[in-house]
């Protein structure tokens, strides 16, 4: 049996988008067995951070071997990786963790051509959704959250049937969120997509539960080994008809992404 | 053949059970194994130490269980874990699968509840027990027991009588004596003692301004920990007879021989895991290869050889 290890990518681009948030290609051996929602655990070289970060994939060529990254500068380690230069070597393990459905249980793609798909973002929840709507087939329509300035627009626009953006200061598409989007929209889709801070999760969860809809949230949650083993990454998550009847699962391994009714949020 | 060529011996005699070599998980950093069959051989290890597991499922604590500090990491899991009855159903089989030791970890808010998990393992393909009476990371009981000398003698001696396998004691550090907890355990009965467990500590979020872990506190492990726990474990050889596994921030195979010359029989390795998860199978091989340079013809040659 062949193990699978810490792997050395090699950095191709590492570049600025926004001032806080960075892009990273990474050339790696191979990335078959990718799916959209999957993440690679990123370490540090500086030996006092230990644990790894847990990076969404964005986007992952086949043809060319790279993984595309897309990351918030938010403290010590995310810094250290926006200082990283070109052709310099990083530390990844993955892909990890559970990714979203794209075929149904008989191996037929969960969407089909004609059929109306809601896809949300917010914030860094945004990039593994790009991946997301590259492969969904269907009429996929992206609703983006932001503070003040988006990312990836363009490469949003390119695969979906329609981008709307909400930035909280308004300096980009609607003043608002994207449950502002979501009320003003008249959305009807046969399924909802989302991956993004927890308040958001939540009321995205809220409105498709109204609809009866069928989601798929991702998840974040502060993580250690990101292969299953520690147990420091649950989620609550339900398991039963009644309120007792919830369990904690392991967003690294059984997620970090889940179906909608089943998260819980506090 | 000249002394070199041998193949360095790595087997070690632990409470009674041969272990290939001294290398092994710490408790609750390696789940009962499943999660790192993908990424090492489990044949390879001396042993493996499974999660804590207790006579009832727990749920344990809410999130953020974890927060990175320098050199280490707290953590306040709270020893989640599915309770005696799955573990026997689904964790001791798969082991069964492996050439590798097995030691139990046991977790319990009273003595009731050690005895209700020794018990229900005493029919079980298991090699040792390993009695947590010190994780901090739950309310009832758990800690108060290490950090009590008499409690201690109590609960070491009451599980040992219930017990078929050998009983190791896992102690804590969040102690003033430990040598005094170490003895305590030894005169209940214990056949090893392993050092140690995690240190009490906490973190600020300066962003909200509260404690990060959801629980406030949490229990600080690796690299950080090491030279207290090396000193844990040299202070405790000098006094008891019983072997002592080391643990504590064990990274690479230096760590874990500076540990063996403290007196450890055995190390376990924790947080590296998370950092490489094949860094056991690296540590073993870095042994090896000492052995080999020095002309050692085994390693137990050097348990406790730092005290000369
Ligand atoms: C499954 C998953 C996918 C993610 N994908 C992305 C992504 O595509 N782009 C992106 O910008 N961010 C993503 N994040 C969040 C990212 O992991 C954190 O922002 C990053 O770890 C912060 O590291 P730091 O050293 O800069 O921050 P510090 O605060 O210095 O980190 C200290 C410790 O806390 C952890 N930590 C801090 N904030 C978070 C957080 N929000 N989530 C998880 N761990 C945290 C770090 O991993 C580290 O162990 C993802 C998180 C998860 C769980
Ligand atoms: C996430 C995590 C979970 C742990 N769970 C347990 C446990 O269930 N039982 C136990 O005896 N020790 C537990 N420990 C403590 C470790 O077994 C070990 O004693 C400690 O982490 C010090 O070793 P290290 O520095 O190599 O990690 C846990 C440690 C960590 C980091
Ligand atoms: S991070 Fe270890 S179980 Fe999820």
């Amino acid at each position: 049996m062949v193990h699978k290890s810490i792997e050395k990518a090699l950095i191709l681009k590492n570049q600025a988008l926004t001032p806080e948030i960075h892009e990273m290609v990474l050339g790696v051996k191979t990335t078959l067995g990718v799916t959209p929602g999957q993440f690679i655990n990123l370490y540090c070289k500086d030996g006092s951070r230990l644990l790894p970060r847990p990076i969404s994939i964005s986007e992952a060529d086949e043809k060319g071997g790279t993984l595309r990254l897309i990351y918030k500068v938010l403290g010590k380690g995310t810094e250290e990786f926006a200082n990283l230069q070109k052709y310099e070597e990083i530390d990844y393990l993955g892909p990890l963790g559970k990714g979203f459905t794209l075929e149904k249980d008989d191996g037929k793609t969960e969407t089909q051509e004609t059929q109306e798909i809601l896809i949300i973002g917010g914030g860094v929840g945004v990039p593994p959704l790009l991946e997301l709507s590259k492969q969904l087939k269907g009429k996929k329509r992206v609703l983006l959250g932001f503070e003040k300035e988006s990312i990836l627009i363009e490469d949003f626009k390119k695969v979906a049937t329609e981008v709307a953006v909400a930035t909280t200061t308004g300096d980009e598409g609607i003043k608002g969120t994207v449950m502002d989007l979501l009320e003003q929209g008249a959305y009807a889709p046969k399924k909802i997509y989302s991956c993004g801070p927890k308040g958001m999760l939540k009321a995205v969860q809220a409105w498709g539960r109204e609809r009866n809809i069928p989601m798929e949230l991702s998840l974040e949650e502060r993580m250690a080994c990101g292969i299953g083993a520690c147990l420091v990454c649950t989620c609550k998550t339900k398991e039963g008809p009644h309120e007792e009847d919830w369990s904690y699962k392991r967003v690294c391994k059984d997620g970090p992404v889940f179906k909608g009714d089943e998260v819980m949020f506090e | 053949m000249s002394k070199s060529e041998k193949r360095p011996n790595l087997a070690v005699k632990l409470s009674g059970v041969e272990l290939k070599n001294p290398i092994m998980p710490a408790s609750g950093t390696f789940g009962s194994g499943k999660e790192f069959d993908e990424y090492l051989d489990l044949n390879r290890l001396g042993m493996v130490v499974t999660k804590g597991v207790a006579d009832v499922p727990w749920k344990g604590n809410a999130t953020p269980r974890v927060a990175e500090t320098y050199g280490g990491m707290l953590n306040s899991v709270g020893l989640q874990n599915p309770g005696i009855e799955h573990f026997i159903r689904e964790d001791i089989p798969f082991l069964q699968n492996y050439n590798t030791r097995t030691m139990v970890n046991i977790a319990g808010r009273s003595i009731e509840e050690y005895v209700r998990v020794v018990t229900a393992l005493q029919n079980q393909p298991v090699d040792l027990l390993e009695l947590n009476i010190s994780c901090p990371n739950i309310k009832e009981g758990g800690v108060a027991f290490g950090t009590d000398v008499d409690m201690a003698y109590r609960v070491t001696k009451k599980v040992k009588e219930a017990s078929r396998q050998p009983l190791i004691v896992k102690l804590s550090p969040n102690v003033t004596d430990i040598v005094a907890v170490a003895k305590a355990c030894e005169a209940a009965g214990a056949d090893g003692i392993s050092l140690i467990n995690t240190l009490l500590g906490m973190k600020m979020d300066i962003k909200t301004r509260r404690p990060l872990l959801a629980n406030t506190f949490g229990g600080l492990s690796g690299p950080a920990i090491k030279p207290v726990a090396l000193r844990m474990v040299y202070q405790v050889a000098k006094e008891i007879k019983i072997p002592i596994i080391g643990i504590g921030g064990i990274t690479t195979w230096e760590d874990a021989l500076e540990f063996i010359l403290a007196g450890a029989t055995a190390v376990q390795v924790g947080t590296a895991n998370f950092r490489n998860p094949r860094v056991m199978v690296e540590i073993i091989e870095g042994l090896e290869n000492y052995l080999k340079e020095e002309n050692i013809d085994g390693i137990e040659e050097l348990i406790g050889a730092g005290h000369e």
